[in-house]
């Protein structure tokens, strides 16, 4: 199956493809407009500044919705995530793909509360049922690295808690996000890949 | 909630994993890729891959170990010793690490904290920070910082030190106590709670570490994110799931996996 990892320059990608690859996903890696319309599965990954998502060009842009309107399956994780959303208040100019409603917003710190918020962390579902946590386990931990968080949604299958509360894993149709590093979160993480795989598959 | 880390470095040279013997040198203590599969498969956080060579030659091996390790580990990999440039870091980078690592280079060039956090990210920028107890200070204690592998006074101040590399764009402090590392004595609580109090970024406590009573201690009093250790797990002397659970049992927010959940099981360590 065509599964294509988007290239806009925002780091990280030697890992995901690695993770992608170990579950025999074989991911093609592109900035290329016409690879990307064509996949089944398109992955948006991404580290750092809401800013580098201005990377992602109109072309690509328009391709992933192209991809998405004939079928086929999105994953955002992490920055990628976040610009599912309309945007981020991090870099209030760039607009995001606008799937779910609503801003990103800095995470509050506190005397106890540290930001950006790094570690392992609880992925607690929500009642909505969840096809990317499946079979993942009552009591799993993810691995984040994030100073924003996504507005609450509906579409969100996951919560976590760092001192606030917000999205961990987000499902709406067939686009979704991850906020934590699926790549970076041992069998869990390996395991939501497969199951974003499947999804995609199952279309 | 956010869980406290429990870290292993591995201490390489030429391509395998060493302890160090009180004044007899270094010991071998096995093959870096497998060490990273076992506490992996043990419930690890997170590793630290550390060059202690100091040759050149030796220097080269890291990136085929790194290459090693990282191959088949799904964890955060942050690698150290020796990065002094871009150059160093990209090689690293390139080999699978997530995170880097720096010392000394941070101290004699600051500005490549900064650097390397708009190339990589903050997230995978760690300032090492050695540091000892200051002789003569009255009142609060004071904690200078040595560089290169701890054999020379740098910096006046480490909570200073700290607060500058959080500054330019650290995005974790790897502070290891220089008084306690090797001692099996404990980690230096007040030292990880000046520094830890002072940054908004994660501390790793490091050195010290001798029992399961230790790591409690310096998340509980030493306010630390992570705590790191090396020859207590190469020498079995203390298992990864183990020392979890007793954390855990003690209320201290610890990712166990699913199979270690079991509240049944006895620790030895």
């Amino acid at each position: 199956m065509n599964v294509v990892i988007v290239d806009y320059g925002a780091g990280n990608l030697a890992s995901v493809i690695k993770a992608f690859s170990a579950i025999g996903a074989r991911p093609a890696v592109s900035a290329d407009p016409g690879v990307v319309a064509h996949a089944r599965a398109v992955v948006v990954p991404g580290v750092g500044h809401f800013e580098r998502t201005a990377a992602i060009t109109p072309a690509v842009r328009a391709a992933i919705d192209d991809a998405l309107r004939s079928g086929a399956a999105l994953c955002g994780i992490c920055l990628g995530m976040q610009w599912l959303f309309e945007g981020s208040r991090e870099a209030p100019a760039i607009a995001g793909l606008g799937a779910l409603p609503g801003q990103c917003d800095v995470i509050p710190a506190s005397a106890s509360i540290k930001v950006p918020h790094v570690g392992w962390n609880l992925l607690t579902p929500t009642s909505a049922g969840s096809r990317l946590l499946e079979g993942v386990g009552a009591a799993a931990y993810a691995y984040f690295t994030h100073a924003y968080m996504a507005p609450r949604t509906d579409a969100e299958t996951a919560v976590s808690t760092h001192g606030t509360t917000f999205p961990a894993v987000v499902e709406h149709g067939r686009v979704s996000g991850v906020q934590f590093h699926p790549e970076k979160s041992g069998a869990a993480g390996l395991k939501i890949l497969r199951n974003f795989i499947r999804l995609a598959e199952a279309g | 909630m956010v869980t406290k880390r429990i870290i292993a470095c591995l201490d390489v040279r030429g391509g395998r994993v060493v302890k160090g013997v009180n004044f007899l040198g270094l010991r071998d203590a096995g093959d870096p890729a497998e060490l990273a599969e076992r506490y992996d498969r043990e419930g690890i956080d997170e590793l630290v891959v550390l060059d202690v060579t100091a040759t050149i030659e030796g220097r080269r091996a890291l990136a085929a170990t790194v290459e090693s390790v990282a191959a088949r580990l799904f964890i955060p990999l942050a690698v150290g010793g020796g990065i002094g440039s871009r150059d160093d870091a990209a090689r690293v980078v390139e080999a699978g690490a997530d995170k880097v690592s720096i010392n000394s280079a941070a101290l004699r060039n600051p500005a490549l904290i900064t650097d390397l956090a708009r190339v990589y990210g903050s997230q995978a920028v760690i300032v090492a920070i050695d540091a000892r107890r200051a002789p003569h200070s009255n009142g609060a204690a004071r904690f200078e910082v040595l560089s290169r592998s701890g054999t020379m006074p740098a910096r006046d101040d480490a909570v200073e030190w700290a607060r500058e590399a959080a500054d330019r764009g650290a995005g974790e402090i790897l502070l290891t106590s220089m008084d306690r590392d090797g001692t099996r004595a404990g980690f230096d609580c007040e030292l990880t709670a000046s520094v830890s109090a002072a940054v908004p970024i994660p501390v790793i406590a490091s050195g010290g570490a001798g029992s399961p009573a230790h790591f409690a201690e310096v998340f509980a009093h030493g306010r630390a994110d992570a705590a790191l250790a090396a020859s207590i797990f190469h020498e079995k002397d203390c298992a990864v799931a183990e020392l979890k659970q007793y954390l855990a049992a003690r209320g201290v927010p610890m990712r166990l996996l699913e199979q270690d959940s079991a509240s049944s099981v006895r620790f030895q360590c």
